[in-house]
């Protein structure tokens, strides 16, 4: 397995605030990495590097180079960056699916990209329906509005919406923090399975939720990469104290 | 996955497209506003001098000034805050310190929002049944004062409520634990702080009020009296009604012209005043409030 | 401190009674817009004292109030065509009976003036003649009178005629005010609607913090000029400008006020708006534009669809203004109470006729109460606009 992704000693700031210190790590093809740690150490933000979210905040600086496919996402033209977003999905902490049907929700990355083709378009949405293990409950009611879903639910929507454009990464913010257990283990497997065909980068406060799902795990604290290595090793044995402290639950 | 390049140009250029459209269309608005301002400033600059200001109209409303159209203005303007603003802050604390959330308050706010959606002719007909006729004030400047109040009314009691709503629930808590009395806390701790928000809604009252005709148009406002008037219970001329008056009828409009235009000045000249005050208020306070 | 506990109570009294102030203030309007209005109804539309009279041979026996209008304007010329015989109609009021009589013969206190119009209504059997009741005291033998529809809601509703000053009787059917204040109203949303939109979109999500703080004061600048000003600026520049534009005999039409009207419905619309489209939660957009959307995407397809009841409301908010607005519609709409057919034509709006006859109904009288019933109908669109705007904006929390 080649490196996907990839940081190289990358900094940002917003504004005057220091949020990532020279972040270097790599993310490799077909894996699962869960970043963990304390709220506001980092990680969201981290994550948000990969598709260029950060954008959107003004006063940001980014320094560094981040590579996906080994082509640094941040020296392309602005006009490839939709082609960025099309290759790197995104799933957010709470489901936020659009205020339209359920199947439009599905459809929207390809409407949004310029396919037209219906026939296409009503098979894209099937299959990754799907693959969200999400079909048997809604083939009856594609029309229906995306907000009667539950909240598990809309948030398998959205990981649907997001797999519809085929991008190569999928990055998770807290995917199942305001779901239910039950909900929350639908997406645990949901993730699982989707690993063989993406690679994917999950934020997560919750440690059982890491160690379950994750191949590799990073720990982010005030802005550093503290400790990063493979999920077993971190959990078993850190190699850092910051780690263990955090992992048994002694701060955070 | 493939995605038609040719679609992807379209998208692109479609949202330079709107964004310019949009983006023109604001300038384009502000363009409006800027448009009717500079046209009446610059056709009533040239009219409007210290004679315009202070002098009698004169010759059938085409020579002379406006001077009994402003002071009946000021008085309408003084007459109707001497009764909303009172009554207006009260129900505003009403509303926001002692009404508890259900169904009265839910119906207090309702009929506040409904009494600011009641069209202006509507209160000039109630002001002409109740103040001119039942209560006999007659066309008065006490009667048209009342109902220029009662349509500032909901426009204090929303600005009183939202100051008083912006102020931290602490204030009220420390007071509390001193043993404040409910009154007192609102009177000592809860108003101070509101205050210059309360004042700017007292402001804005005064630039609608000073704008409004229909209301005045059957209980107070003189076609043309030129004298000022004596008690409350004489009628006045007032600037939007002169306005109106001296650019639709009379058998001169043309010669009166220039006068129009000169009293579209000045009631511009009040509303601008009125507006940077407010805002002028607004940041000056917001400003000190923060500090402390 | 035993002052206090005196006051207090009364303090806080008062508070109390201003904050149901409004509720009064509205439970007053109801009653005394409803007193006068409602009070028009079941009056004659016949001058107050005064009766139609026809022969007794004559078949028509009643007539409405547009009818008489007809007959009076000569219009109607025969009575077959209100279903009677095949003879013309001749007019008679005092002023015929003076011509017809010598003063001897009609009494010096008119005191034969009865038998005199029995002579001429039998000489003329096509008369109708309008006459005082105390002139005639009901001693008519030759003749009957006339019964005249009493003015009934449903006519007023739908009467197309607006002549509250006619006589003998007046019409007034709200038909034509009422079409020409939803006409003005409505173009004048159709043009401020997607204008607004625009400039809302754009302050909301386009504008950088440091040109929003600059255009938002201007707008609401926009709504802080009084209407007369706005009327008086119409009058002026709006007006010749569509009356040269369309080559039309008078600027002063529908068009004009639509336009006027919607220059001062932009300042709410956009305010309303730009509140509603700022309710998207920024993850929306997100999820937007990480699905390789562009910004104008995600605000046609995600941000405005997302904040449409606000947008809905807005408008509702806009066309209420619209329809209340009273001294810039005056001004500018040219004021002609008839069936409104085209915006190139003068019409007359509800608010409009109110202000411009309410100084000259004589107190009290029909015309007088039939302005209040006006009023009345103006009231409770308002009221049904804000009952909208209440449940729509209800929609949005949930």
């Amino acid at each position: 397995m080649g490196n996907k992704l990839e940081t190289i000693d990358v900094n940002l700031y917003y504004g005057d605030f220091h949020a990532l210190k020279g972040i270097s790590m790599f993310i490799s093809e077909n894996s699962v990495t869960a970043l963990i740690g304390p709220s506001g150490c980092g990680k969201s933000t981290y994550l948000r590097l990969f598709n260029r979210m950060n954008d959107l905040i003004p006063n940001t600086r980014i320094e560094g180079q981040v590579l996906l496919d080994g082509e640094d996402i941040y020296q392309i033209k602005p006009s490839k960056i939709d082609h960025l977003r099309r290759n790197v999905g995104m799933v957010f902490q709470k489901p936020n699916p659009f205020p339209k049907s359920i199947f439009e929700n599905v459809a929207y990355g390809l409407r949004v990209n310029g396919i037209t083709d219906k026939s296409f378009i009503g098979a894209q949405v099937e299959k990754t329906l799907r693959q969200a293990v999400l079909w048997e409950e809604v083939k009856d009611k594609l029309k229906k509005s995306a907000f009667e879903l539950s909240g598990g639910q809309q948030q398998r929507l959205c990981i649907a919406r997001a797999l519809a454009i085929e991008p190569s990464v999928i990055l998770m913010d807290e995917p199942a923090s305001s779901l239910d257990p039950i909900s929350t283990g639908k997406i645990e497997d949901l993730i699982f399975e989707l690993k063989n065909l993406y690679t994917i980068i999950v934020v997560t406060h919750n440690m059982q939720q890491a160690g379950r799902v994750s191949d590799y795990t990073g720990f982010f604290y005030l802005g550093n990469l503290i400790e990063f290595d493979k999920t077993k090793k971190i959990f078993t044995n850190p190699s850092k104290p910051e780690t263990e402290n955090y992992i048994t639950g002694r701060f955070g | 996955m493939t995605f038609p390049e040719s679609n992807l140009r379209r998208k692109k250029l479609g949202q330079a497209l709107m964004f310019g459209l949009a983006r023109a269309i604001s300038y384009g608005i502000v363009a409006i506003l800027l448009l009717i301002l500079f046209f009446i400033v610059k056709q009533g600059i040239g009219v409007v001098n210290w004679r315009f200001l202070t002098a009698m109209p004169e010759n059938g409303m085409t020579q002379g000034g406006i001077f009994p159209a402003i002071v009946g203005t000021l008085y309408l303007v003084a007459g109707s805050m001497l009764f909303a603003f009172p009554v207006g802050v009260m129900a505003g604390i009403y509303v926001n310190e002692y009404a508890k959330e259900g169904p009265v308050k839910r119906f207090v706010k309702m009929m506040t929002n409904n009494l600011a959606g009641v069209p202006s002719i509507i209160f000039g007909l109630f002001g002409m049944a109740l103040f001119v006729n039942e209560l006999n004030f007659g066309a008065s400047i006490l009667a048209g004062s009342l109902t220029l109040g009662l349509l500032a009314l909901p426009i204090v009691i929303r600005t009183t409520e939202e100051a008083l709503k912006s102020v931290d629930d602490t204030f009220r808590q420390a007071s509390y634990a001193l043993g404040g009395s409910k009154l007192y806390t609102v009177r000592k701790v809860v108003l101070p702080i509101a205050l210059p928000n309360i004042l700017t809604g007292l402001i804005l009252a005064v630039g609608r009020v000073s704008g409004e005709t229909a209301p005045i148009l059957f209980t107070v406002a003189a076609y043309f009296l030129p004298k000022l008037p004596g008690s409350v219970f004489d009628q006045c001329m007032a600037l939007p009604y002169h306005l109106y008056v001296i650019s639709t009828s009379g058998t001169q409009i043309e010669a009166s012209r220039p006068m129009a235009y000169g009293t579209a000045f000045v009631l511009v000249v009040i509303v601008l005043i009125v507006n940077i005050l407010a805002t002028l208020l607004r940041n000056y306070f917001g400003k000190k409030v923060k500090m402390n | 401190m035993r002052l206090r506990r005196f006051t207090e109570p009364v303090f806080e009294s008062l508070i109390k009674i201003s904050g149901y102030s409004t509720g009064f203030i509205v439970l007053l309007i109801v009653i005394f817009l409803f007193k006068e209005g409602i009070s028009f109804f079941n009056l004659s539309p016949v001058d107050e004292g005064s009766s139609l009279w026809v022969h007794n041979s004559n078949p028509v026996k009643k007539l409405t109030a547009p009818q008489i209008k007809d007959i009076f304007d000569q219009k109607i010329t025969n009575w077959k065509a209100l279903g009677g015989n095949d003879q013309p109609i001749s007019l008679c009021t005092l002023d015929e009976l003076g011509e017809a009589f010598t003063e001897e013969q009609l009494g010096a206190k008119f005191e034969r003036l009865p038998a005199c119009i029995d002579s001429y209504i039998d000489s003329l059997p096509g008369t109708i003649g309008f006459f005082p009741d105390k002139q005639t005291a009901n001693a008519l033998k030759n003749a009957q009178p006339v019964q005249v529809d009493k003015v009934s809601f449903s006519k007023f509703i739908s009467g197309t005629e607006w002549f509250p000053t006619s006589r003998p009787a007046a019409s007034m059917g709200v038909m034509p005010l009422l079409l020409g204040t939803l006409l003005v109203s409505f173009f004048a949303i159709l043009f401020a609607l997607p204008l607004g939109l625009a400039a809302a979109v754009y302050l909301a999500e386009i504008a950088d913090e440091r040109v929003r703080r600059i255009l938002k004061p201007v707008i609401e600048l926009l709504a802080g000029i009084p209407s007369v000003v706005y009327g008086f600026f119409g009058l002026v520049v709006i007006v010749p400008l569509v009356q040269s534009t369309f080559n039309l005999p008078v600027g002063e039409t529908a068009l004009a006020g639509s336009i006027v009207l919607a220059i001062m419905a932009l300042p709410t619309i956009i305010t309303v708006s730009e509140d509603a489209l700022r309710t998207t939660p920024r993850a929306m957009k997100e999820a937007s534009l990480a699905l390789g959307a562009s910004q104008w995407q995600t605000i046609r397809k995600v941000v405005v669809p997302y904040a449409a009841s606000g947008i809905t409301a807005a408008a509702i908010l806009g066309i209420g203004r619209a329809i209340g607005e009273t001294m810039a519609a005056l001004m500018v709409t040219g004021n002609s109470a008839i069936m409104p057919r085209s915006l190139l034509q003068p019409v007359r709006t509800i608010p409009a006729t109110i202000a411009a006859e309410l100084g000259e109904a004589p107190f009290g009288g029909l015309h007088f109460k039939a302005l209040f019933a006006l009023g009345c109908i103006l009231f409770i669109i308002t009221l049904i606009i804000n009952f909208l705007v209440e449940r729509v904006s209800a929609k949005r929390v949930r």
